[in-house]
């Protein structure tokens, strides 16, 4: 048997094992090191990053939080960005989600960027949590004219009338900035739908802007509504890895003595084995490739030896 | 009669969605049936706790194959439910320390955190994280280049897949300015952002028109398939 065939009919077991290997190693040697890649922002990324940085002091914005704990190997990092780029400008911050298991990712935000970065900031004042709401896209109908009717109380119980910041809000129009991480329905596509397309008219005065974190499955589905309905967008780890970047590198010019947190490198991080996996599929890819076209000549080959036999 | 009465239910309920997008005037219709959505979102979920249940016993009375993890979900979900309810560990709030369950159910510490934290995080992480080993083993059995069409996707994949990360950099970065469109990198965006957008939005215009002709004939009762097998 040759070493092609051989290969043709290998154990998937040790596929599996490369695959460990490839991702593990990586992730080992880069928490040992603490290095990563550099990253370059593509275009929606940047403009992701643009348009929060063009937004006026005292902004308020929406953190929708559209996912759960299966895809928040993706969508943590970005959260966490996110949040962190918001507090930094000092905007103020409106967190709230469509998704039942995603209060927890909240409050795991609210304390590793807002509780440990900014502890200056007061809750109800400067952020607050809503919490969940039933409903999917219904919710967004509502709040698209009226945000209290159905966000009546925050995650605490607390009457949403009685949060100082709350005072101002009657629709989704009156945020200057949505930020939407979503893993799937209800997500990204229902607040474009529902949201963002009606001020596109321009009956509602100014257009709403909205600003996303998407898994890598959803991205080729979003991708369409860029630049227009989305003004910005984090496609699965590597955008998050490279608005991390920017992120990072605009904290870092405003604080030249800032040390960054390996909380705040985790998408870059995630990097090396993303690029390690990738190069093992294309490996295998290759080589599955290779044992076909061998296998399809070596059977040429016989049919000719066939047809030629009297 | 109960047909005729689901059947005016979703004609009202739709034309007023559907004159609240169109006429401003009566732009709080949508608003009040998206709110009548909401209160049915909520029961739902009462249904959906009783539909499984009734799933899941009639599976353990009849002791058809599997019932024994028909029991693990009946268990599970009294569990987690129980828990929540009695808010089981939780700790006072600081407003009211005398009121033994006064904090909220999933504050850290509690038995409903402890739950979603080290049982439902991890399990659902490594079922997704799963999907890089069976993803492997299929690219590895089954992604070949049979025919042309075959053969155009593989070289996508391998430019997005390459494109996608430092491996782009290292293996066309070397690219003078001139022709720095042919970088893998950019090679990546270019398909995503022109060719997967083109097509995407052609999926997506198309996905419009047929819900909305699909949306008249539910509205008109021509389609009547969502009362049930028996309609």
């Amino acid at each position: 048997m040759s070493l092609l065939e051989r290969l043709d009919i290998i154990d998937r077991r040790w596929i599996f094992l490369l695959m460990a290997l490839a991702v593990s190693i990586p992730i080992i040697v880069s928490g040992m090191t603490g290095k990563t890649f550099p990253e370059s922002a593509t275009p929606t990324t940047q403009t992701a990053f643009d348009t929060i940085e063009s937004l006026p002091a005292g902004s308020k914005v929406l953190l929708a939080f559209d996912f759960d704990p299966a895809s928040a190997g993706e969508l943590q990092p970005m959260a966490i960005a996110f949040t962190r780029h918001v507090a930094s400008r000092d905007f103020d911050m409106y967190f709230a989600t469509l998704w039942a298991p995603a209060p927890p990712l909240i409050i795991e935000t609210i304390k590793s960027v807002i509780v440990a970065g900014h502890p200056h900031m007061v809750y109800g004042v400067d952020y607050v949590n809503l919490g969940f709401q039933a409903g999917n896209e219904s919710v967004l109908k509502v709040i698209s004219t009226d945000f209290k009717q159905s966000f009546t109380v925050d995650a605490r119980g607390t009457p949403v009338t009685s949060i100082p910041m709350m005072a101002d809000i009657k629709s989704t129009e009156d945020f200057d900035l949505i930020i939407n991480l979503s893993a799937g329905y209800p997500g990204c596509k229902e607040w474009v739908q529902y949201i963002v397309s009606p001020t596109l008219s321009g009956d509602h005065g100014t257009e709403l802007k909205l600003v996303a974190g998407v898994t890598g499955v959803q991205a080729p589905q979003m991708v369409p509504y860029w630049p227009r309905q989305l003004k910005g967008m984090l496609a699965a780890i590597k955008g998050a890895a490279e608005y991390e970047a920017l992120v990072n590198a605009s904290l870092m010019e405003a604080n030249p003595g800032l040390i960054i947190s390996p909380v705040f490198n985790e998408a870059q991080r995630r990097m090396a084995p993303q690029l390690f996996g990738h190069l093992l599929m294309v490996s295998l890819i290759i080589l599955g490739n290779v044992i076909h076209f061998s296998r399809k000549r070596a059977g040429g080959t016989a049919v000719k030896a066939l047809r030629s036999t009297p | 009669m109960t047909r005729q009465i689901a059947l005016i239910i979703t004609f009202v309920s739709g034309f007023a969605m559907v004159a609240s997008a169109f006429f401003k005037p009566v732009e709080h219709w949508g608003e009040d049936v998206a709110e009548w959505f909401n209160v049915l979102a909520a029961i739902a979920f009462v249904l959906g706790a009783a539909n499984l249940a009734k799933v899941h016993l009639e599976k353990i009375s009849s002791r058809s194959p599997g019932w024994g993890y028909s029991g693990l979900t009946i268990f599970f979900f009294t569990f987690t439910f129980a828990v929540g309810l009695m808010k089981l560990g939780v700790h006072p709030m600081d407003k009211f320390p005398a009121v033994a369950m006064s904090g909220e159910k999933d504050a850290e510490g509690s038995a409903f955190w402890w739950m979603y934290a080290f049982v439902m995080s991890p399990l659902t992480s490594t079922m997704f994280a799963l999907l890089a080993f069976f993803v492997a083993s299929a690219a590895f059995r089954a992604f070949r280049a049979k025919n042309v069409e075959a053969a155009l996707l593989l070289g996508t994949a391998f430019i997005v897949l390459l494109g996608r990360t430092f491996a782009g950099v290292v293996l066309t970065g070397w690219l003078p300015e001139s022709l720095s469109f042919l970088r893998l990198e950019n090679l990546a965006s270019l398909i995503l952002e022109v060719f997967n957008s083109a097509g995407n939005r052609a999926i997506i215009i198309g996905i419009a028109l047929g819900v909305a002709a699909q949306s008249l004939k539910i509205m008109l009762g021509l389609d009547r398939s969502y009362l049930g097998a028996s309609n």
